[in-house]
């Protein structure tokens, strides 16, 4: 996998150990943990759109980094819903999607 | 003629910053013009996170960067005209506008801040052969449709061009329900980041083809798909590796134009590499008391620097509308050589103060180092592990070190490893 912690881009590998995992190839150890994460528990941010009445869309985010085999599930819970102007930045959109403990908010203002 | 201190023309990331700096170098007197309908540029559409890490120190999505600088015109009572589109520019900083409000008003400026920020290759510039079927965008045309208006341009996709937008679309089409069959790139390498590679396309399983272009485009009144070919070293398409893929729609994301018709209409030296003008460390222009910052100057990777660049652009004006802009000392040239492609500023003043240069580079190239050097003696050197054309270098000369220099031009050159000094 290419690290995505900095612009270097190390390559880096992962072998599971019986006490963890062995990652080579990185050339700091914020590349390490990078590994570890994607290797075990990987997450994403959520960014997408939800119709207001009337108006173009307002952008949303998960306020937290979401699993990543979450966000499909979360895209099709997001396209459910119609919402009513008007709507502002860091409004609560849906809270705790899908049970996660993360909730999506507004990242725009449609008036 | 209405006389304003300074008049901004953009009031996207780039235009709000220099406001904002403007007005806190103590000027009051500033119009932000604007043509579209609400500030904040294309950052507007740009919902996906990653901005403001350099300046703010935080992720933020586009539409949220914006927000915070409009807060910011905002509490400041900063003036701007949305919906008017300035239609001239001259060398003595008369500013021609038109809005459905005003009409057509010609202001007479102080200082003028060009932030009008850049446009995208299209079809057209690109000499794609093929008929004019519907279904070909450029890759923000896609992107405003889909983020902003909510309709999908279409269902399956290629991608020509794999600079950020076209990555990020990639991302944005696979998640509102389309099929992305492939992204293109002439290059051997991807001008994206890394991270979006990573995250908009490994993650979704879309294959990258390095080293291929579209070289047809099939359909008569809507996109039936695109031919593509493997290039060579020459970037010549390679006949026997023509393949031909179904598609409904083809997004073209093969670079920037930084927008300058009317910083030609006011006569202001552009720079042939980067688009825009030729600049010194106050970014102003050829033009006295005009100046330039943002994309229209030259396209950035991140709106942090453009953010950062505006702020000197929006102070440089202020200290000009007072007459107190230091133009002290000898010009120096600077002259990008060796594997540097371009340089901003490309001119200096010895008694200027500190100057950060950013510039970009031509290859990848791993373990070099930069030279700057004024003919005689080498004034500045910085290692690099790694640089990149996608990535925008920066190297800090100090204010005692070109008080130093001798001559009047300098050299910024990459000296490769094993290469002799």
């Amino acid at each position: 996998m290419i690290c995505i912690v900095c612009p270097m881009g190390c390559p880096l590998s992962v072998e599971k150990t019986a006490d963890g995992f062995k990652v080579s190839g990185n050339t700091c150890p914020r590349g390490e943990k990078y590994a570890i994460a994607e290797c075990t528990a990987p997450t994403r941010t959520l960014t997408s759109i939800v119709p207001v009445k009337g108006k173009d869309m307002v952008s949303v985010k998960s306020s937290a980094p979401l699993p990543k085999e979450k966000i499909f599930d979360c895209v099709n819970v997001l396209a459910t819903i119609t919402l009513d102007a008007p709507v502002k930045v860091g409004d609560i959109i849906v809270k705790d999607i899908l049970g996660t403990g993360v909730d999506i908010v507004a990242t725009k203002n449609i008036p | 003629m209405k006389h304003v201190d300074i008049v901004i023309i953009g009031g996207g990331p780039a235009g709000m910053a220099a406001a904002v700096s403007a007005y806190k170098a103590g000027i009051r007197d500033i119009l932000i013009l604007e043509r579209d309908q609400h500030l904040g540029g294309i950052l507007q559409q740009c919902i996906h996170n990653g901005f403001g890490l350099h300046h703010f120190g935080e992720e933020l999505t586009g539409p949220e960067y914006a927000w915070r600088y409009e807060e910011e015109v905002q509490k400041l009572n900063i003036p701007y005209k949305l919906g008017a589109m300035v239609t001239d520019l001259t060398a003595d900083r008369k500013v021609t506008y038109i809005s459905e409000e005003d009409g057509e008003v010609t202001l007479d400026a102080g200082a003028v801040i060009l932030a009008m920020g850049c446009r995208e290759r299209s079809r057209g510039a690109l000499n794609i052969p093929g008929v004019r079927p519907a279904g070909i965008y450029t890759a923000g045309t896609a992107q405003r449709f889909v983020n902003i208006k909510g309709y999908m341009p279409g269902k399956n996709i290629v991608i020509l061009g794999s600079g950020d937008i076209g990555l990020i679309m990639a991302r944005r089409m696979t998640l509102e329900g389309a099929k992305v069959q492939a992204v293109c790139e002439l290059m051997p390498y991807s001008g994206g980041l890394n991270r979006n590679i990573v995250q908009c396309l490994n993650d979704f399983n879309i294959p990258l083809r390095l080293s291929h272009t579209v070289v047809q485009i099939h359909g008569k009144d809507r996109v039936t798909g695109v031919t593509i070919a493997k290039v060579d070293e020459n970037r010549q398409p390679i006949e026997s590796t023509r393949e031909f893929i179904e598609c409904d729609t083809l997004l073209l994301s093969c670079g920037l134009l930084p927008e300058n018709e009317l910083t030609k209409c006011a006569g202001i030296t552009l720079d042939r590499v980067t688009g825009g003008a030729v600049c010194d460390s106050y970014r102003q222009t050829s033009a006295k008391g005009i100046f330039s910052c943002g994309n229209v100057l030259h396209v950035h990777d991140l709106v942090d620097f453009v953010s950062e660049e505006a702020e000197l652009a929006g102070a440089s004006a202020a200290a000009y509308v007072r007459g107190e802009l230091s133009t002290n000392g000898r010009v120096i040239a600077v002259n990008p050589t060796g594997g540097v492609r371009y340089t901003v500023p490309q001119m200096l003043y010895t008694e200027g103060g500190d100057v950060k240069l950013f510039f970009r580079v031509a290859d990848i190239y791993n373990n070099v180092t930069v030279r700057v050097s004024d003919g005689n003696n080498i004034i500045f050197e910085k290692k690099r592990k790694k640089v990149a054309p996608g990535e925008m270098e920066s190297i800090a000369l100090k204010a005692d070190i070109l008080k130093n220099i001798n001559g009047d031009n300098i050299t910024v050159t990459l000296i490769k490893e094993g290469e002799k000094a």
